[in-house]
């Protein structure tokens, strides 16, 4: 067992995890945040995706204790108060269908449009292949981060 | 249309998701995410080989292990170890072969499951496997279909003697006239390559033997809640009163969940056996073996036609992958394709046969479309190369061909009436879109200098069938249940509405779509309707999710129970208000006397009279609901045209979609946003079948594509934005004139694809490409055509 130290989604927390202990699993599993769901178990899928320490990484894709010390946010987290403007064009753009993908999805975009505020069409398909969707062949996920990138522009006026 | 709905305010209108406000932030019921105390977590031990006789199971060393409650083999289980059956035995002579849901002696797929570990958390199940030691004496793998149905090819199924499930021949017309009456006939081979469905979220189930009055529930990862309550019933011998069965926020399941799996039954007879809840998630990697697959056919078709390009007959053959067992309806999925693979064309006749095969992989069953991708492909694809054969355009070929408006309602050659459709319009839509005249112009001038990157446009206009779908025709079919679909809406005593359905979404937006029919019918706002659904206790009847069924049957019983619900507070309204029911009028929820705008009252308050029942009408029970299962009169026909600009470049073999544009008329729409997802979604998994996925096998029987990172599902990077739009040809077999979209796009795109790779190659003696149209493939079949190697 080991110690760490990881706030997330705004709490501090504290715990002692097995060395093997996937980070995804002990954020479902210990911290109960089943918000972030697993779709694979060869990191292709991006299901997992949240944000660490500003920058979004599967959280299948390394063990609980490379975590210590980090800031994490997952979908759980995403809204501060008011829904982030990415949750905002998701919904008013219909680029969810099951919804499996969409945590993930998002956090993905989050990170995307914090490196490029304002990112052509094919910067955002290329910054979004690690994010696999199988319900909405991505055309309005496209137009929903598109349509963040307008509302954090104006945002930001 | 009643009186009702005439007053539309929601149906027709994109309103934005109900269920998006928890899916987006991350508030959902996954099956996954369901925690039971006590709960012990089930690992399977899966077959590493294709075919085998079991000759020993050692589970001691798992059993020793910390953590570790119990293993069982097929040995232990004994009468618990149920057979999974198959309910569509589409002939009378088929072979069933027993499928036990642990094997018994023999395994038979890659990922068959020899044994079930049960222990008190996830990593010690996981690590418990590799305590279990079975050793294999190795048996042939069957994979090559047609090899499977030689003499003396080795068996899948020793005890059934053969390698085939089931032959069929069905003949419509005379063929042998139709083609000694034709000038060109042109055959070509297609195959169907093997898919594997691939939604998002793996399978689940979790299993209590602790409900609150003693029943068993069960949560699972499925398309089919109520359909599941009877199979495991039938499979288990535990009665269906015993068993509720919830189907939680369910991500993605494009057929792959429309199943009884092996998991769901073993879950549910231990934890009924220990009295303990038991768990199960499957890992992607299981689900690529263990979820059924589908396709999988050789389609040898062949069409005759007149020089002038009238069709004159057409026959397809055949021969279709069932994989190692038969799940609940593996060998009907060729059927549902039976019908459909004349499309929206006129002919004389056409002969249908089938032939099912067992080999050594996963079973297959049903995927996105079942049956119809199929049948649409092989048509779509063919009448390119009859085009090509007779120098015609390959839409004027279509267009001498196809049943025009004025002829609807149509009798097709393969038996089914096609209600209503316009290809026509459709078809002129699509063309406005696509610029269809510059990119032939274009192309020409591409092949003419001798462009590497070489143009092809692609055609498909297709036609599906939706609604499963009436039950008597169901039973003609040998298929054991039924197609109808129910609804109740009950008026709760301050006015909200509970709309109770037998559908069972999962990615659908039917909790949205389902409110906005009912507030148009019993006229109250969409925010004041809450779904209930994939639950057998709190919506004990359905038909479920599956086939472009939930709004064309589901939505039926939605109309009449919001009809009930009307009549019935009409009656209350007039006895209140001392006015004869026929003087009132129902108007955006608001019974009025017709002339005496005073007198009014409302549907709520309908409801809380009819609660408090001081003051009904003679004779009449209390409270507001009305329910209705409705049985479909017939199928729907959604129709559309698809059109695909290929750019291939001919030294890598690349394809590239450039342009996709698809005009689909599904009749009237309910939720308009809803909608066009549904057909973007469709598309991009007819393009992965087309340009990107494939179940790939060796010899020995091993999947080679055993993780996303060899089974390539599209990516954002993969795919283009696709220009999508709509006519509207109401269905006229049912009150609300819609029909289907869940399949549309899966069925349409993928002849579109192909028909524009092989156009863009025809020039250099291309008349076919393999699927997926890999830039390998590609690339290959561009140097066997200029060696002459392709006719
Ligand atoms: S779960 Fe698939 S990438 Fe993490
Ligand atoms: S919305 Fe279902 S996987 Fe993306």
């Amino acid at each position: 067992m080991a110690r760490i130290a990881v706030t997330v989604d705004g709490t501090a927390r504290e715990a002692d995890v097995e060395p093997r202990t996937l980070l995804v699993h002990w954020l479902r599993d210990d911290l109960g945040l089943v918000g972030t769901p697993v779709g694979c178990d060869t990191s292709n899928c991006g299901s997992c995706t949240v944000m660490i320490d500003g920058r979004s990484a599967k959280s299948c894709s390394l063990l609980a204790v490379q975590a210590d010390g980090t800031q994490i946010t997952t979908i759980q987290g995403a809204a501060n108060g008011e829904w982030h403007p990415v949750q905002v064009a998701f919904k008013d753009c219909h680029a969810l269908q099951c919804g499996y993908c969409t945590p993930g999805m998002v956090v993905a975009a989050i990170d995307l449009l914090s490196e490029n505020p304002d990112p052509s069409e094919a910067e955002i398909r290329e910054g979004l292949r690690g994010n696999l969707c199988r319900c909405t062949g991505y055309h309005n996920i496209v137009k929903a981060v598109q349509q963040a990138s307008e509302l954090m522009k104006e945002a930001a006026k | 249309m009643t009186a009702t709905v005439e007053h539309v305010a929601n149906i027709g209108r994109p309103l934005r998701r109900k269920e998006d406000a928890r899916l987006l932030t991350g508030q959902t019921q996954w099956t996954d995410s369901i925690k039971l105390p006590g709960a012990l977590h089930m690992t399977l031990v899966r077959s590493p080989v294709a075919h085998a006789r079991i000759t020993s199971v050692d589970k001691s060393a798992a059993e020793a292990m910390p953590n570790v409650v119990a293993v069982f083999t097929a040995a232990d289980l004994g009468d618990l170890n149920a057979r999974i059956p198959c309910v569509w035995p589409v002939t009378d002579d088929i072979v069933m072969p027993e499928f036990p849901v642990l094997a018994i002696d023999e395994v038979r797929h890659v990922g068959d499951v020899v044994a079930a570990v049960l222990a008190t958390d996830a990593a010690s199940a996981e690590d418990a496997l590799e305590g279990v030691h079975v050793e294999y004496d190795t048996l042939p793998a069957v994979g090559d279909l047609e090899a499977a149905l030689a003499d003396g090819a080795s068996l899948v199924h020793s005890s059934a003697g053969t390698n085939q499930c089931y032959t069929m021949n069905v003949p419509n017309g005379d063929y042998a006239a139709a083609k000694a009456a034709s000038d060109v006939v042109v055959s070509r081979r297609f195959i169907q390559q093997r898919l594997i469905p691939s939604p998002m979220e793996p399978r689940a189930v979790a299993v209590s033997p602790m409900g609150t009055s003693g029943e068993l529930t069960v949560w699972s990862a499925t398309q089919i809640p109520h359909v599941l309550r009877v199979l495991l019933a039938l499979s288990t011998g535990i009665p269906e009163n015993r068993l509720r069965v919830i189907a939680p926020d369910v991500g993605g399941g494009f057929g792959a969940k429309l199943q009884l799996y092996r998991e769901e039954i073993l879950a549910l007879v231990l934890a009924n056996k220990l009295g303990r809840p038991v768990k199960w998630t499957e890992t992607r990697s299981e689900n690529m073996v263990a979820t059924h697959h589908g396709r999988g056919q050789i389609q040898d078709i062949e069409i005759a036609a007149t020089k002038d390009g009238i069709l004159k007959g057409l026959k397809v053959t055949l021969t279709a992958d069932m994989g190692a067992y038969l799940q609940i309806i593996t060998p009907g999925i060729p059927l549902l394709g039976m019908f459909m693979y004349n499309g929206i064309y006129k002919m004389d006749a056409y002969d249908f046969s089938c032939t099912a095969v067992f080999t050594t992989k996963t079973p297959t069953d049903a995927y996105r479309g079942a049956g119809r991708p199929e049948s649409t492909y092989a048509i779509e694809r063919i009448m390119d190369e009859l085009a090509a054969e007779l120098g015609m355009d390959p839409l004027g070929l279509r267009r001498k061909n196809w049943i025009t408006h004025e002829e609807f309602p149509y009798t097709t050659i393969a038996g089914l009436t096609y209600d209503t459709g316009n290809y026509e319009a459709a078809t002129a839509r699509a063309l406005e879109l696509f610029g269809y005249d510059e990119l032939r112009a274009e192309q020409k001038r591409r092949r003419d200098s001798g462009d590497v990157v070489q143009l092809g446009i692609g055609v498909s206009t297709f036609t599906e069938m939706c609604g499963l779908a009436p039950s008597r025709t169901l039973g003609a079919l040998k298929y054991v249940a039924g197609g109808w679909e129910n609804c109740t809406i009950r008026v709760l005593p301050l006015g909200k509405v509970e709309l109770v359905t037998g559908t069972s979404p999962h990615g659908q937006g039917h909790e949205t779509a389902w409110s906005q029919i009912a507030a148009d019918v019993i006229g109250v706002p969409v925010e004041d309707i809450e779904i209930i659904h994939g639950d057998t206790g709190r919506a004990p009847y359905g038909m479920d999710t599956y086939g472009s069924r939930s709004l064309a049957v589901g939505g039926q019983a939605i109309l009449r129970a919001g009809e009930k619900v009307v009549e019935k507070a009409k009656l209350i309204a007039a006895h209140q208000m001392e006015a004869n029911p026929d003087d009132l009028e129902f108007v955006d929820g608001a019974f009025r006397v017709k002339g005496d705008p005073e007198r009014s009252t409302t549907i709520q308050a309908v409801a809380f009279e009819a609660f408090t029942a001081h003051n009904l009408p003679d004779g009449m029970e209390p409270t507001l609901s009305g329910e209705s299962t409705v049985d479909p009169a017939d199928f729907s026909f959604p129709h559309g045209t698809h059109l695909a600009a290929i750019e291939v470049d001919t030294e890598t073999g690349k394809a590239t979609v450039r342009k996709y544009v698809c005009v689909d008329d599904v009749g009237v729409q309910i939720n308009p946003m809803i909608v066009e997802g549904q057909v973007h979604g469709g598309v991009a998994q007819g393009i992965g079948q087309a340009l990107y996925e494939g179940a790939e096998y060796d010899d020995d029987g091993n999947l080679l594509t055993a993780t996303l990172a060899d089974y390539l599902i599209p990516s954002a990077a993969d795919l283009p934005s696709f220009i999508t739009d709509q006519t509207v040809t109401p269905s006229t077999t049912h009150p609300l004139g819609t029909k289907g979209v869940g399949e549309a796009g899966a069925i349409a795109s993928t002849p579109a694809i192909i028909n524009g790779v092989v156009d863009a190659l025809r020039h250099l003696g291309v008349t076919d490409v393999t699927m997926p149209a890999t830039p390998e493939a590609v690339w290959r079949t561009i140097v066997a055509a200029q060696s002459g190697a392709q006719a």
